[in-house]
């Protein structure tokens, strides 16, 4: 009765690398999984993702397993007249167990570096393409008109609707007016808070014409959840046609050195 | 070297002379108590209370995300504006509350408070703390903090809402949110309370642990509990000034327009706010140089509890007794250099972004020694299965889990992808419920007799343990799938967005195990108290283990001993070769253990 319990026991801790695994196993095809990338960088992060989760699985199943099997194995039931062993460590094992961890765990952080200083390090030498400010709860978006610079009168300007041109680089200006943002493209890979008071380069490459979330994933009060807006890409004649098609429809609805401040949204 | 003999005092100047049943007698006994035990027990009913407030809160927070915007069953009249709804004010309001009661008035205090004040001066064989005055005042010091944490949900606005993070702008400029009000002041003050109250606990700690010990009890000879809690001490000691300076500079950011945290031109709700010349990201700086320590004074303990449970079931000396102190030593050195790793999408220096990102590596090694050790540990033991030792074991797997997806983390490129999701909230939910809060279950069934001369019922316990186990691991594993999907934390609906709309039958399933999780933990609270006054009657030492606590009565009475103790040995001789019983304490005379080892050799 003892030995079944003790069995019991184990094989609960045995249902975690099992079950574990299952989960991660059966996520992608119920479609609870990364979200499909659409950037030119994205494939680096993903396979950084893959890469640790092999590396991570791998370790999770194997101390899982162990702790599983010494738990089948000596269960007190199991072993009636025999003592513990008396052992107080092992140096040779412990020299083991911390340089084999420490030599995987600094290759990973030298081997990631350069990700992320692609994502985040090395701006590209071009003005912004469009300036991206975070507002309780909308993202308000500046273009900048004919003159290609931003804070001019002929800017052209837009609420959650960003437009962008598919298989070129893009830099955008992230702001924000009042309390913290969080720039999230779940399908591009891409996240970044505004602050304020500073002006912060995002660029990026879209792959694929389309249209994608954009999240808010910083807390800035009551409504964080609904400040959602949507980023397009098109090609670039299109995305030209755009750009003229929206300024003529400001310049409509107010004279252009008006334009600047208010734009009620939706 | 560092044997310091404390005189015994037969009549201690701090307590009650005799035991006549007056109102002063019983206030400076029960209530007012400068005993370390009674503090102790204070802490872990006060802590205890708080922990149903916070699992409440969560289940309220678990309700919105699986089933936004429709009626709050039972308690929905009592806050809801419109019907039996929750407003998104509201929900805001529930998760920052939510981990802010289970970080500073559960973890933290059941943790250093409950078991470091009970455990210290029994394991190290001392008749009390070194200063049971300001020990008292520990204690006392957190009533204006749960005071200012309760009030605040009653106030104009509702209690704080700008996450536990707190973040300014949202945090300190009083239009920008509505819990942003008293709410957000009354936060303040209660944190720094609790802080007062850690900081009290801490100098007391230090100050008993080093000069206070048995005779014979070198620092080397000391129980990992007491190298976790001194270790927490340290590091309490050293990270909460910044939090407590932080602190104060946000009140006065709200009450006195200082604007250390807010830049030039800020608008919020379309009127100017402050005066500028601040930055933001000062305060996360701030914040996470405490709050990154504090991750680890909020599982170090926990670690050092579960090392000594392990040991004891499994019948065996602790595996590599030196390199887990040197590995809970390197966690503390490298948790001050890692806080950076909360700010790497916060539009701090990418270059910056860098360096913690090395550092954080390198912290996962301590923890990847200290799990195999505990591996080692079981390996070739004797177990027994008691509650205590299943929630220490579940301790260590789910540990595993905990630190292995904090690595996917420690990646800055991966970070940017699964940071602020629910991937976040599933490690800290692996490290802070699924580690330190059922280390935590470990040692209150393991301590129990101690505390209460009465031992739980198992069978109850190990139902307990059961269903926690399944519903923790259906709550918390699944939110690593949802993570990566990019499922955003602290929305109040996040099903509107093509990316996450198809997720809301994962969060059903979650908020059906959180329910369940909630519901098992009447039976514990049950076991709990029904074995108080009916449970089966401890002798000294039920569980046959080594530690100095276990030579006191059950429960010990003021001033712990009956005589001194005095150590001969590390707590872990388990299953000594040629000694007649399978333990020796570190109070048994050291000729038995002589003849035992020359028997052996």
């Amino acid at each position: 009765m003892k030995r079944l319990s003790g069995m019991f026991w184990a094989l609960l801790f045995l249902a975690v690398p099992v079950l574990g695994v299952a989960t991660f196993a059966v996520a992608p095809s119920i479609n609870v999984w990364l979200p499909k990338d659409v950037s030119a960088h994205g494939h680096e992060i993903d396979s950084l993702f893959y890469f640790i989760l092999a590396l991570t699985g791998v370790v999770f199943v194997a101390t899982e397993v162990a702790l599983f099997w010494f738990m089948w194995k000596y269960d007190a039931a199991a072993r009636q007249g025999e003592k513990a062993t008396y052992i107080h460590g092992s140096h040779t094992l412990e020299v083991v167990w911390t340089i084999i961890p420490a030599a995987t765990l600094l290759f990973l952080a030298i081997y990631q570096m350069n990700a992320w200083a692609n994502v985040k390090m090395r701006r590209p030498d071009m003005p912004p393409t469009v300036e991206v400010v975070g507002r309780q709860f909308e993202w308000r978006l500046r273009y900048p008109g004919g003159d290609g610079l931003l804070g001019t009168p002929d800017d052209l300007h837009l609420v959650n609707d960003l437009h962008l041109p598919v298989d070129e680089q893009v830099l955008v200006q992230l702001k924000s007016m009042d309390v913290l943002h969080s720039f999230f493209l779940p399908n591009l890979r891409i996240k970044q808070d505004a602050v304020p008071g500073m002006k912060i380069p995002v660029w990026f490459q879209g792959t694929e014409t389309g249209s994608w979330d954009i999240v808010c994933a910083e807390l800035c009060g009551w409504g964080h959840y609904k400040m959602k807006g949507r980023i397009t890409f098109v090609t670039r004649p299109e995305f030209d046609a755009w750009l003229k098609r929206k300024t003529a429809e400001q310049n409509a609805t107010q004279p252009v050195a008006e334009a600047s401040a208010e734009i009620v949204a939706n | 070297m560092s044997t310091v003999t404390v005189p015994v005092k037969t009549e201690p100047g701090h307590a009650p002379a005799t035991k006549a049943g007056s109102l002063s007698t019983f206030l400076s006994t029960y209530v007012f108590s400068k005993d370390h035990k009674v503090i102790g027990l204070q802490f872990l009913f006060s802590t205890l209370l708080w922990f149903l407030v916070g699992g409440l809160l969560a289940l309220a927070v678990r309700w919105q995300v699986a089933w936004p915007w429709s009626d709050v069953p039972v308690v929905g009249k009592l806050f809801a504006q419109e019907g039996g709804q929750m407003a998104p004010e509201f929900y805001t309001m529930l998760f920052t509350m939510h981990a802010t009661v289970m970080i500073f008035l559960v973890i933290i205090p059941i943790l250093a408070g409950a078991f470091g004040n009970f455990l210290i001066p029994l394991m190290i064989g001392a008749d009390d703390m070194a200063f049971p005055t300001l020990n008292m005042l520990s204690y006392w010091f957190m009533w204006p903090a749960f005071i200012a944490f309760g009030a605040s949900f009653f106030v104009e606005g509702g209690a704080a809402s700008s996450g536990w993070t707190s973040y300014p702008p949202l945090s300190t400029n009083v239009a920008s949110s509505p819990g942003s009000g008293w709410g957000q002041t009354l936060w303040l003050i209660g944190l720094t309370f609790v802080g007062v109250s850690s900081m009290l606990g801490s100098v007391n700690y230090m100050t008993t642990i080093i000069l206070m010990r048995a005779p014979g009890m070198t620092m080397f000879r000391l129980p990992m509990t007491i190298w976790a809690m001194f270790i927490t001490a340290v590091l309490q000691a050293f990270a909460l000034p910044v939090l407590t300076a932080a602190g104060f500079m946000q009140l006065a950011d709200r009450m006195f327009a200082t604007g250390f945290f807010s830049p030039e031109g800020n608008i919020v709700n379309n009127s100017v706010a402050g005066p500028g010349g601040g930055q933001p990201l000062l305060w996360q700086h701030l914040f996470w140089f405490y709050s990154h320590p504090a991750v680890y004074i909020m599982i170090l303990p926990a670690m050092g509890m579960v090392s000594d449970i392990l040991t004891c079931f499994a019948r065996k000396p602790l595996f590599g007794y030196r390199p887990m102190v040197y590995s809970i030593a390197g966690i503390a050195g490298l948790g001050f250099i890692v806080w950076g790793h909360h700010m790497f999408m916060s539009g701090m220096n990418p270059a910056l972004g860098i360096t913690f990102m090395v550092s954080t590596m390198m912290i996962a090694l301590p923890s990847a020694v200290k799990t195999f050790n505990w591996l080692g540990t079981v390996w070739g033991g004797k177990i027994q299965f008691t509650t205590a030792m299943l929630f220490a074991l579940s301790f260590v797997s789910m540990f595993i889990i905990g630190g292995l997806s904090g690595i996917f983390m420690a990646a800055t490129p991966v970070d940017i992808f699964i940071h602020d999701t629910y991937f976040i909230v599933a490690h800290f939910h692996y490290v802070l419920f699924a580690g330190t809060a059922m280390g935590v279950w470990a040692a209150i069934y393991f301590w129990y007799p101690k505390m209460f001369g009465r031992t739980m019922n198992e069978f109850w316990g190990k139902v307990h343990f059961f269903l926690t186990f399944l519903f923790l691991n259906g709550t918390f594993f699944t939110m690593h799938i949802l993570g990566a999907v990019g499922f955003p934390r602290r929305l109040a609906d996040a099903y509107h967005y093509e990316t996450f709309h198809h997720l809301q039958p994962l969060n059903a399933f979650m908020t059906y195990c959180a329910m369940g999780m909630v519901a098992t933990q009447i039976i514990f609270a049950i076991n709990f108290f029904w074995s108080m006054f009916f449970g089966p009657v401890a002798d000294r030492n039920p569980w046959n283990a080594n530690g100095l606590e276990w030579t006191a009565p059950s429960p010990p009475g003021h001033g712990n001993f009956d005589y001194q103790p005095v150590v001969y040995r590390g707590p872990y001789e388990y299953s000594v070769p040629g000694a007649d019983k399978d333990h020796l304490m570190q109070t048994d005379p050291p000729n038995a253990a002589a003849a035992a080892a020359a028997a052996s050799h």
